[in-house]
């Protein structure tokens, strides 16, 4: 049975050279970079490398990367380290309803300890406006955390816009983007998006699970998570992973020119999905395309899930079943329940074909079959 | 000196004759439990079952926690064990109660002396190791009205003890003794303390779990054979059987209206279970069943859920409020992996109003649209096993 794996978002498959020199790193370059002989040194070279690769892909200084053990990593460092920095020059953070789990429970934490969260609501496209934004943010606001693509439907967040709304209205805010599904996906430069801090992962373009990073723009001061060395400035200190970080700079190395392929995938799944009866589909045009969320009314997403999987197709369930939550990101696109109980998240990567996709189609079309309830 | 652990068997000196039976059931499960930790030597003599560590370094912790998952022991204590000679006993009794002694203000000393070949009364063997650990421990004073601790010095055919406090056992009757039966396990909070309570009984347990693929996941059949691991430390291990049962729900879904279909899908379970639990040589089946606590389980629908089956079918939880379960799964260990959101058969198609009072009669019908008996032959067939 081939397997198709459409669950790219949650994961994606580590690349070859990727995996490769994590076996370097690992059993040649070993050294601490921290160590002051050549053996640390030779790691302290290959530190900065990976750090050139990697702000070479978002436009940044190597000086303003700072690795961490992920996207969650990142966005936590970026919301507590900014709401701590600049907590004596006003209480408010403004963010989305859209948010990645890391970025809402840390906001929801700030909100114990005092500081009043504004949540941006999306419109019924999963996106938020930019007037609704101008008014939350005001000269009190301190922080403001938007995603770039939202990981449940693809929806691109009008982040310039923000940027342009901060500006104007004379707060002191740092601006943060959690970047991490758009990373590698669609063109990200710091400099154009007009960011103080950014969060990218890396298993989610071919490196290994536990690596990520937090671009700071260069003269922003906020306070770390962790204490230790010296290591990175003091914001994050601990000896750097080196096998994964040079993983994730050779993963950005060798990503794959995929993009009109994916655009391809998109055009014809989605061609597919609308031609099917009993089908809805969440993620409209504009969206990144890379995911497509749809949802068949009647059949619970986890149902649908294990039923495509038994032909080895892997999915994801846009929200998690009916015992624990409801997608947030659909409940706050006002979607109703047979469609936030039913959806399913699609996402793409190059390895995945036409044939992929019809493969799917005609299973998918099995389960409306079989699945529903024939009443 | 060495470490030991004394054990008070619970209800079973009241058997009479079985007596003996019980015994060696329960030296044998002491026996295979203590097998994984390390070599003991279990014996049992004047009512009370020793447990000897076999060399020097034996883990005591672990022994000790394993001993208190034992179903058939009332009580038992961590004691030292010595050569039957006061002077002996005294200066072991010292250096044994050490740690403890640094803890509290008062204490008393009792003893109990089983061999009358022992030259010292047990008044006197108080007074003797008393005074000497008062002499000892200047701080601990001796209180023999509301002593912060009991020191108890046993003098035993084989050897002297020394122990200070008694540990709660689990209580119940050694398993094995009670017979064997099958408990339905979903993967909720229910089924795991209703097994547990019937292992009390003495009940040996294999569990059957149904499966209904991919309306439920494999991470749902994980979630059931773990917390039978859970239930196995008390129960002993246990074998699980489980049942692929989509065919029928589909069949009830699609056939059967729609409030009856709670009811005729636990029918068909109690069919399927006790085909499988006779295989298996089990006289009886378990559910986790509360009265009232849903629909299926008012006394209506469980009428009918029983005359689908002809073995005895034992619900432990029936007059228990959802807290004290709860609270029941917590001491055992079985919650937190319950409460993990999985689906599990018996949520896949709940009908929006289930009946709560339904008719034999009117249940049958809708159950006879389906031609089930071979759906059922088949689900038995196909029931594969997983040793845990």
């Amino acid at each position: 049975m081939k397997e198709i794996y459409l669950d790219n978002s949650a994961t994606t498959k580590a690349c070859g050279s990727a995996a490769a020199e994590a076996l370097r790193i690992m059993t040649q370059c070993y050294g601490n970079p921290s160590s002051l002989h050549t053996k640390g040194l030779e790691a302290e070279h290959e530190l900065k490398a990976a750090a050139k690769t990697i702000a070479n892909a978002i436009s940044a200084s190597p000086e303003e990367i700072y690795f961490t053990s992920g996207g969650t990593e990142s966005n936590n460092t970026a919301v507590f380290g900014a709401a701590k920095a600049l907590c004596r020059r006003g209480k408010r953070i403004v963010t989305t309803a859209i948010e990645h789990s890391s970025v809402i429970e840390s906001a929801a934490a700030l909100e114990k300890e005092g500081f009043e969260v504004i949540y941006l609501k999306p419109d019924s496209s999963g996106r938020i406006s930019p007037r609704q934004t101008e008014e939350a943010v005001t000269k009190e606001t301190i922080l403001v955390s938007i995603m770039l693509v939202n990981n449940e439907t693809g929806a691109i967040q009008p982040v310039e816009e923000v940027r342009r709304i901060i500006k104007r209205s004379g707060a002191p805010a740092l601006f943060h983007i959690d970047a991490v599904q758009g990373f590698m996906k669609m063109p990200v430069s710091v400099k154009k998006l007009g960011c103080d801090l950014l969060s990218i992962s890396g298993h989610k373009i071919h490196a290994p699970k536990g690596v990520g990073a937090l671009y700071v723009k260069s003269g922003t001061r906020i306070v770390p998570l962790h204490r230790g060395g010296e290591q990175q400035s003091k914001l994050r200190p601990g000896t750097e992973p080196l096998p994964l970080i040079c993983a994730m700079a050779a993963a950005v190395r060798d990503y794959p020119d995929e993009r009109e392929h994916i655009t391809e995938i998109n055009r014809c799944c989605r061609k597919r999905l609308s031609e099917t009866e009993g089908i809805v589909i969440n993620s409209d045009e504009q969206c990144l395309p890379y995911i497509i969320n749809f949802s068949a009314p009647g059949i619970r997403s986890e149902t649908m899930l294990h039923f495509l999987e038994e032909e080895g197709i892997y999915v994801s369930s846009g929200s998690a079943c009916a015992k624990g939550h409801k997608s947030h990101v659909l409940t706050a696109m006002g979607l109703p329940p047979e469609i936030t109980d039913s959806a399913v998240r699609l996402s793409f990567s190059d390895e995945n074909t036409a044939e992929d996709i019809d493969i799917f189609t005609n299973r998918l079309k099995t389960g409306l079959r079989t699945l529903a309830r024939s009443k | 000196m060495k470490e030991v652990i004394l054990i008070k068997l619970g209800e079973i000196v009241l058997k009479g004759l079985n007596r003996k039976n019980f015994e060696d059931r329960l030296i044998k499960s002491l026996k295979r439990r203590l097998h994984k930790i390390g070599r003991f030597e279990v014996r049992a003599a004047q009512s009370t079952i020793t447990v000897t560590p076999l060399y020097d370094d034996a883990d005591m912790d672990e022994a000790v926690s394993c001993v208190s998952k034992v179903f058939g022991i009332a009580a038992f204590s961590r004691a030292c064990s010595v050569e039957k000679d006061i002077e002996t006993i005294k200066k072991a009794a010292g250096e044994y109660l050490e740690e403890r002694f640094s803890e509290i203000k008062s204490f008393k000393v009792e003893s109990k002396r089983s061999d009358k070949k022992f030259p010292l009364t047990s008044p006197e063997i108080s007074i003797e190791v008393g005074t000497y650990l008062a002499d000892l421990y200047p701080d601990v004073e001796v209180d023999v009205h509301d002593p912060e601790a009991v020191v108890t010095v046993e003098i035993r055919d084989s050897a002297a003890y020394i122990h200070c406090g008694v540990i709660k056992g689990a209580g119940g009757i050694p398993i094995g003794t009670g017979g064997k039966a099958a408990i339905l396990i979903s993967g909720g909070i229910d089924s795991p303390v209703a097994a547990y309570m019937m292992a009390k009984r003495g009940i040996e347990l294999t569990a059957i779990h149904f499966a209904s693929p991919p309306y439920t996941s494999v991470r749902a059949e994980e979630k059931v054979a773990e917390l039978l691991q859970r239930v196995g430390e008390y129960s002993g291990r246990l074998n699980m059987y489980t049942v692929p049962f989509t065919k029928l729900q589909e069949e009830i879904r699609d056939k059967c209206r729609e409030e009856y279909s709670t009811i005729i899908m636990r029918r068909f379970m109690m069919m399927i279970a006790e085909k499988i639990a006779s295989e298996h040589e089990c006289q009886a089946l378990i559910t986790g069943e509360s009265l009232g606590q849903v629909a299926s389980q008012t006394i209506g629908a469980i009428a009918c859920t029983d005359s689908a089956c002809s073995m005895p079918v034992f619900r432990p939880l029936i007059g228990m409020d959802k807290e004290e379960i709860i609270s029941i799964s917590r001491k055992i260990n079985t919650f937190e992996v319950s409460i993990r959101p999985y689906e599990d058969c018996c949520t896949v198609f709940t009908p929006k109003h289930p009946r709560t009072r339904p008719v034999l009669k009117n249940v049958i019908a809708e159950q006879d649209k389906i031609d089930y008996i071979p759906l059922i032959e088949e689900a038995v067939k196909n029931t594969r096993l997983t040793e845990l």
